[in-house]
């Protein structure tokens, strides 16, 4: 069951990092200039998305 | 096409046979008896060696039968001396009990008190067995290990943690205050960061104003870096020169624990930052120092939110102090999850040689095995290395945001100081 919790937590949170990086992409292709306030934020959304899934991933290790 | 049909075929049917070559052995253990279970010790067990390697450990494992013995300090507030200090290399190999400490896969266990083992001085022990319980309606699997002791058993404490046993062990009997692998390669870590940034300091004190010279022009991308995408935008061109060294310290500790776990031999290949422990502490600074530099404007937004309806503000105040502790919470389980989760990929990797070699019996399939496991690896290690940097980069940039939200002014504030100042020279005028 804790594999299953976690394959499911890693597809939730590998959609939302897909999201962020897709967004960003198209964000610095309109706004070359801006490439790095977009990274830096990038990289923030994405840990916190991670964070997310980390914990499934935790209580999934935790349930065995 | 086919032959990627063939492969997978191929890895399918290896995967199987030795998943039910273990189910077998493992339904012997149940109706055996110990010499069964310590006969198991010499088959191969992916999720034991993986874990093994992946746990802090009590002596250093350098190559076949050399160890790099650590120094050992022992605390049992039973006991009666109370402390125990000692190199590990006493317990030859698991074969010796020292006041009634026993090395057991490396990790220092303690034979459970109330039972008639010599806890004082050295005894020799035959061996270490287990055993394998299967506990609870999820049958959930706990290994038992026990001293054999002129052929008597005697049951043996787990490992003691500070992690509350999340990779085995937990709070037991006694406390583990030992340098272990885990301590002596962040010591090490700490040695060469020293090194190498004293031997920048100086190149900055010889050069001033002049081009940096040697390892200074390497180091100094670092810097500029750090300053100009962390700390400057994060905190904000104010505040940013206090914290500025704390960030650093937290990016290249944790940079250089990363590389030196990702080193397979010997100074390297002990997990560090992949240490519930390790990565907790780090935390716990990052919650110190953002919490100590809180201004008025942060505790109030933490506490009573301003510009918001009252019954709003009940349900906010809980999930914003809640907030306080989740934020380290996350820097601990992020970091701590993503190295160990990589570390538990290679070791998986490496470990596909053994299943398809089927412990030693078949050497096409080991073969098959080292070619796939070992281009897998190389290609992990590279992800790694990218994680290594990334991981130390997003924890400084957390704990620089963290900061920045704790010593922002916030334009509310301004506004609101702005409008009582303005009040104040209308009461002077007046």
């Amino acid at each position: 069951m804790g594999a299953i919790g976690a394959g499911i937590a890693a597809l939730g949170a590998g959609v939302g990092i897909g999201l962020i990086g897709s967004r960003a992409m198209d964000a610095i292709a309109r706004q070359p200039e801006a490439v790095g306030d977009i990274r830096n934020n990038m990289i923030l959304t994405a840990a916190l998305v991670e964070g997310a899934a980390l914990f499934a991933i935790v209580v999934g290790l935790l349930a065995g | 096409m086919r032959f990627s049909t063939i492969l997978i075929a191929a890895f399918l049917w290896m995967f199987q046979v030795n998943v039910l070559a273990q189910e077998d052995h493992q339904g012997e253990t149940y109706a055996a008896d110990q010499e069964v279970s310590t006969h198991l010790e010499e088959e191969y067990d992916p999720v034991g060696t993986v874990m093994e390697h992946i746990s802090d450990a009590n002596n250093f494992h350098i190559w076949k039968d050399v160890h790099l013995p650590l120094p050992c300090m022992l605390y049992a507030p039973e006991a009666e001396p109370k402390w125990s200090f000692f190199m590990s290399s006493v317990f030859d190999h698991g074969h010796t009990a020292v006041d009634g400490y026993v090395l057991n896969h490396g990790r220092i266990n303690r034979v459970a008190p109330g039972q008639d083992f010599p806890m004082e001085g050295e005894v020799h022990i035959d061996e270490v067995v287990h055993e394998t319980i299967t506990t609870g309606e999820e049958e959930k699997k706990e290994e038992v290990y026990y001293a054999v002791y002129k052929g008597e058993q005697y049951l043996l404490q787990p490992p003691s943690t500070l992690d509350g046993g999340f990779l085995g062990g937990g709070f037991t009997s006694f406390y583990d205050f030992s340098i272990t692998k885990v301590v002596f390669s962040m010591i090490l870590a700490s040695i060469l960061l020293i090194w190498l940034f004293t031997a920048v300091a100086r190149g900055y004190k010889k050069n001033e104003g002049q081009a940096p010279s040697g390892v200074q022009s390497f180091m100094e991308p670092f810097f500029t870096f750090i300053r100009d995408e962390v700390t400057v935008p994060m905190i904000g061109e104010k505040h940013y020169e206090r914290f500025q060294p704390f960030i650093m310290t937290l990016f290249f500790f944790i940079l250089f624990c990363n590389l030196l776990g990702l080193v397979p031999f010997f100074p390297g290949s002990a997990n560090i930052t992949g240490n519930l422990a390790v990565t907790g502490t780090l935390a716990i600074f990052t919650f110190l120092v953002t919490n100590i530099n809180g201004n008025a404007h942060y505790w109030e937004h933490i506490f009573w939110m301003p510009g918001i309806p009252g019954w709003v503000k009940i349900i906010l105040t809980p999930v914003e102090v809640l907030s306080l502790f989740i934020k380290p919470f996350s820097l601990m389980i992020r970091l701590f999850a993503n190295i160990t989760a990589g570390h538990i990929i290679i070791l998986s990797l490496i470990g596909l040689i053994f299943l398809f070699g089927n412990n030693g019996e078949s050497v096409g399939g080991a073969a098959v095995g080292g070619v796939v496991g070992g281009l897998f690896t190389a290609f992990m290690n590279l992800i790694e290395l990218l994680v290594a940097f990334l991981q130390a980069f997003i924890f400084a940039i957390l704990s620089a945001s963290y900061i920045g939200q704790a010593v922002e002014e916030g334009h509310m504030g301004e506004a609101h100081e702005h409008e009582v100042e303005t009040a104040a020279q209308a009461g002077t005028s007046v």
